[in-house]
């Protein structure tokens, strides 16, 4: 038979906010457990929350970025259920009214074709902490530090029917999130964990099949190699005559298995009801007004205007606006070493490769738009040849050296670009090549363009390595052939 | 809405409360009382009348994005049943 | 001494006719000798009291005394005192010393008063007659079988039994009326968010609220100048300027308006409190007011209401006791199910499991509309019913609740007779309002508690009509001891 893929995606977004979501508590990363939990996040008896007005800007930023209704009046609510990581035995999220309501994103396919996904809603809620798992006399360890981080799930209409159609929508929503500011983006720590609800069906009938959920991924690959396995396995079920049991799995990325969460399925009841320790939060139009007048711009205007204002080609131009930072870097770049596309292609090429083999984000990279801007500038005037350029970006990299010219002065890159003097290596070096230049003389076209190699090495050699490769070529041209 | 013992069980296990035989009976009988006491709200015509949040139907205040709060550990986990290298310990949590 | 106001005892203090050293002295002693009679402390704390009152002293030989300077007083067991044991009258708590104060706490310790320890109440303040506290009943200075009313049933003995001028307290369906009236005390319940509930732990959070029990209107007027007010730390806190109570406990009664709901002065009402409570009013007449029949139709579904949301309330706020972070866990638990349900069934008694599973089973699926929904919705009503009344009237007047003291263990059987004893109470609650309970006679030897309900913030005109009350009656200067 004929199946019909159906996947819908619930994303966790953890917000940048200096401080937790209901307390004064700090949100960072990799603190000691338990040293960023106070006495409201561990729920200490009388304790009261009291809302975080950033993650309020960040939920309404992202509503409109996501082209979503605003929740004018939002309510807090308490979904009750027991577990160690979970203090108060409920998690403060939304549900009835939430912060941020219908709206879509479009995301571009491999064909180049677009299609755009439904954003059901997304809420705000707080994290949980976490439970460690290594052997304390066969008890588990609780750290809080994490519980009352600021969350908004994002939840999606069921509109993705592959998992490409799933992993360009994740990518395009982690662009998003942190072009926007309002997320680091760092998957390996949790910063955004996908929960992926797959279905089947019959091509050609309209009728949802049972979905599964599989939780907590946390990497573009493993969410693209889950939906792979989830499709399979319910194939293999279906199509042997079997049925989908609705249940929440958990995915091995490492085995590339799943398995069923049956303990957290168990007496499901989650007996919602609105925090009487909340008031409902009312937006009005201003304060929604003016978040949109501080939005960053958002990744698809910012290619539009890379391809307008930089020239730069599609390829590029999205390759470079679907992350801040890179974006941010290019455009330093190019103001300071004014030629756009060299920047471009030193940014995507010498300077990502090096960030990749380093593993590095480009805010830890140790060279900066000046840097690279000036760069850009001695070898567009020409002062650097390409292997120069090179010389002088490990340079930069390695702290070998702070100002592009001062590296140029001291490894001796600067080019020779004076004709005259150009002029003359030629003649020196081609006084003593008299057989050479009668075989040149002699030979086709094709052969020509082999032999020229052999006067270029001399001439560089000549020049200390400083010659301007390409005058020589044009002077040993007029030269040879005059 | 009378209430059975199944739905006591059920209950108390939603709220994590061990009940044994005996107080499975009793508390048959008093939710059952409080119950019907409860359910003279179903006489009262709501229709159209929005449930109340708040007596005086404030809003939300919302506070600044400020760390406040400093590391407080020692004093926290002096009164806890059972903590070690800075951790709670409960028993093996099983996903 | 013990016999004085907070406002006499102020006044001495000023004098230099006694040190805070003295009074905190002659009241802990007072507690050492009388209080096995009548269980009204949980914990005490004279170390931190003398050491307290050694440093009002020394402030006020500075001259930088206000009137609580050196005042002794107690905490309900609800209110957390950084350092001192807190127990909210619960296993569950028993050894729960908080490393934080509740707002409320600093307020009094910002003002210089000195706190005698911290008194009995119906565990986590779920009960009517002070019998559910882990720590034992208290018992009414009104008679030796008789119980205190609750939950805050300790503050009431205690200030009854002249153990301390005054005791601060909580209220969600009438905890500091109800015990005011049946030891013959005057307390005052705040309007909702008028008192930071920061630190006060919880019972049910849209209706609970702390509030001030003393034998004076007077007192209940210097207390609430310390505990009202703004506080960021309670979301549901409202930020609106105090006013000095005091300022305006003189003014006449003339042309003030009293309602009576004819639904709280039904046949069913014992005709020797409404006795009582007529006589009341008709020393309001004699000041200078004027008497109306007024209705609030819905009174009638105010305990069902009550009885929907604060179980459910509750039962998510009682959640956090779950033995991981603080407080009792049972032994050796050999899972976390069982961590969970063992250290739940031991640390809670019978009275709270049942709200818990009462509110548990109200919010389950299925339920949620035809009773928590249906309940806020029918809180509206009964919240409009007051709105409607204010119109016409300043003041509701109505008895406190249905009978005087009552003997331990008459109403323990079942539990919805014990919830009935907040009839006339837990509307006020519902609704957000502030009220107050007011000595107001005797029935068979047993003190009767007027009620006096106000429309929202309307505390210092409740304070006024209450003092002015006091001018000319005495029965809130009768002592049982």
């Amino acid at each position: 038979m004929q199946w019909d893929i159906v996947i819908g995606l619930e994303i966790h977004v953890q917000l940048a906010t200096k401080s937790k979501i209901f307390s004064g508590s700090s949100t960072a990363f990799g603190a000691e457990p338990n040293t960023q939990a106070s006495a409201v996040d561990l729920a200490m008896p009388g304790t009261l929350p009291v809302p975080n007005e950033q993650a309020f800007r960040d939920a309404v930023m992202f509503g409109l970025a996501v082209n979503a209704e605003i929740g004018r009046r939002s309510v807090f609510e308490r979904k009750n259920y027991f577990y160690p990581d979970l203090p108060k035995g409920y998690q403060t999220t939304q549900l009835a009214e939430p912060i941020v309501g219908p709206g879509h994103v479009d995301i571009e396919l491999a064909d180049g074709s677009s299609k755009r996904i439904r954003i059901h809603h997304a809420h705000l809620e707080e994290d949980a902490g976490k439970s460690l798992h290594e052997d304390f006399h066969g008890m588990s360890g609780i750290d809080l530090n994490r519980a009352g981080t600021p969350l908004i799930e994002v939840v999606t209409e069921p509109d993705m029917r592959s998992a490409e159609e799933a992993v360009a929508f994740a990518k395009k929503l982690h662009s998003l999130v942190t072009s926007l500011g309002i997320c680091d983006g760092d998957m390996s720590q949790g910063s955004m964990r996908f929960d992926v609800n797959i279905s089947l069906r019959p091509k050609g009938q309209d009728a949802y099949g049972t979905r599964t959920e599989t939780k907590n991924l946390n990497s573009f690959r493993f969410m693209e190699q889950a939906i792979h396995h989830e499709v399979e396995r319910q194939m293999d079920i279906l199509e042997s005559g079997g049925t989908i049991i609705q249940e929440t799995r958990l995915y091995n990325g490492d085995r590339n298995e799943s398995r069923s969460m049956r303990s957290k399925e168990e007496a499901n009841d989650y007996r919602y009801f609105p925090c009487p320790d909340l008031l409902p939060v009312v937006l009005d139009e201003d304060y929604i007004e003016s978040v949109r007048q501080r939005m960053p711009e958002l990744p698809d205007a910012r290619r539009a205007r890379f391809k307008a204002q930089y020239g730069l080609n599609d390829y590029d131009a999205s390759l470079l606006s679907a992350d801040t930072s890179l974006a941010n870097l290019f455009e330093s770049t190019a103001s300071h070493g004014k030629d756009a596309k060299l920047a471009a292609n030193w940014i995507l090429g010498e300077f990502s490769a090096r960030l990749n083999s380093e593993e590095k984000k480009v805010a830890e990279a140790p060279v900066s738009g000046e840097h690279l801007g000036a760069l850009v500038l001695r070898i567009a005037d020409n002062t650097l040849s390409s292997s120069g350029a090179k010389k002088v970006f490990e340079a930069l990299w390695s702290g070998e050296g702070h100002s592009v010219d001062a590296i140029i002065d001291a490894q001796g890159l600067k080019q020779v670009s004076d004709t005259g003097a150009l002029e003359q290596i030629v003649d020196d070096v081609l006084a003593g090549m008299a057989d050479q230049i009668a075989q040149y003389r002699e030979a086709d076209e094709k052969k020509r363009k082999k032999l020229m190699g052999g006067f270029m090495g001399p001439l560089m050699k000549a020049s200390k390595g400083q010659g301007n490769p390409k005058l020589f070529t044009e002077i040993l041209q007029r030269k040879l052939e005059g | 809405m009378a209430i059975s013992r199944d739905d006591i069980e059920k209950v108390a296990l939603l709220a994590r409360i061990q009940v044994d035989d005996a107080q499975a009976a009793a508390l048959e009988q008093d939710l059952g009382n409080i119950l019907s006491l409860v359910d003279q709200l179903q006489a009262a015509d709501t229709t159209g009348v929005e449930p109340m949040a708040h007596p005086l139907d404030a809003v939300q205040r919302l506070r600044p994005d400020e760390v406040t709060e400093g590391n407080q550990r020692e004093r926290f986990q002096a009164i806890a049943p059972a903590t070690e290298d800075g951790l709670y310990l409960v028993p093996k949590v099983i996903e | 001494m013990h016999d004085k106001t907070v406002s006499e005892l102020a006044r001495d203090l000023a004098e230099g006719k006694v040190s805070s050293v003295e009074l905190t002295r002659h009241f802990l002693n007072r507690i050492q000798q009388e209080d096995s009679r009548y269980n009204s402390f949980i914990t005490l704390c004279e170390e931190q009291a003398l050491a307290d009152a050694e440093a009002a002293d020394q402030l006020r030989a500075r001259g930088e005394a206000t009137p609580w300077t050196g005042i002794p007083f107690a905490h309900k067991d609800i209110f957390c005192t950084d350092g001192i044991r807190t127990t909210c009258g619960s296993r569950m708590l028993e050894n729960f010393v908080p490393p934080y104060n509740a707002t409320v706490t600093d307020n009094f310790r910002q003002a210089g008063a000195v706190c005698l320890g911290k008194t009995n109440m119906d565990e986590f303040a779920m009960g009517s007659s002070n019998e559910s506290s882990y720590f034992g009943a208290v018992t009414n200075p009104w008679g030796e079988n008789r119980v205190p009313g609750g939950s805050s049933g300790g503050s009431a003995a205690a200030v009854a039994a002249r153990l301390v001028p005054a005791a601060t307290a909580t209220d969600t369906g009438g905890s500091i009326r109800q015990p005011a009236a049946l030891c013959g005390i005057t307390g005052l319940k705040p309007t909702y968010g008028r008192v930071s509930r920061y630190g006060m732990i919880a019972f049910a959070s849209s209706l609970d609220q702390g509030g001030t029990m003393a034998r004076t209107a007077e007192d209940n007027a210097l207390m609430l100048n310390v505990m009202a007010g703004f506080d960021p730390k309670d979301s549901t806190s409202i930020d609106r300027p105090v006013p000095d109570y005091t300022a305006s406990l003189n003014q006449p009664l003339q042309g003030l308006r009293i309602g009576l709901p004819k639904e709280y002065f039904s046949d069913q009402l014992d005709p020797a409190m409404a006795a009582q409570i007529q006589a009341a009013v008709k020393e309001y007449e004699k000041l200078g007011a004027t008497v109306k029949d007024i209705s609030l139709p819905n009174a009638n579904l105010a305990i069902a209401a009550y009885y929907v949301i604060a179980p459910a309330e509750a039962s998510a706020n009682l959640s956090r006791f779950d033995g991981v972070r603080y407080g009792y866990r049972c032994d050796n638990p050999k899972d976390l199910m069982d961590l969970y349900t063992r250290t739940r069934a031991e640390g809670f008694g019978a009275e709270v499991k049942r709200r818990i599973l009462v509110g548990s089973y109200a919010l389950s699926a299925g339920y949620y509309d035809a009773y928590y929904r249906k309940a806020q919705q029918v809180r509206r009503l009964i919240q409009q019913d007051f709105i409607n009344a204010f119109k016409e009237v300043d003041l509701i007047m109505s008895p406190t609740s249905p009978s005087p003291a009552f003997v331990r263990g008459e109403k323990t059987t079942d539990p919805v007779t014990m919830y009935l004893e907040d009839i006339f109470t837990i509307a006020v609650n519902l609704a957000g309002l502030p009220a107050m309970s007011v000595p107001a006679g005797f029935v068979n030897g047993l003190p009767v508690g007027l009620q006096i309900i106000g429309d929202y913030f309307a505390e210092a005109r409740l304070l006024n009509a209450a003092h002015q009350f006091q001018q000319v009656t005495d029965w809130h200067l009768r002592s049982p001891v």
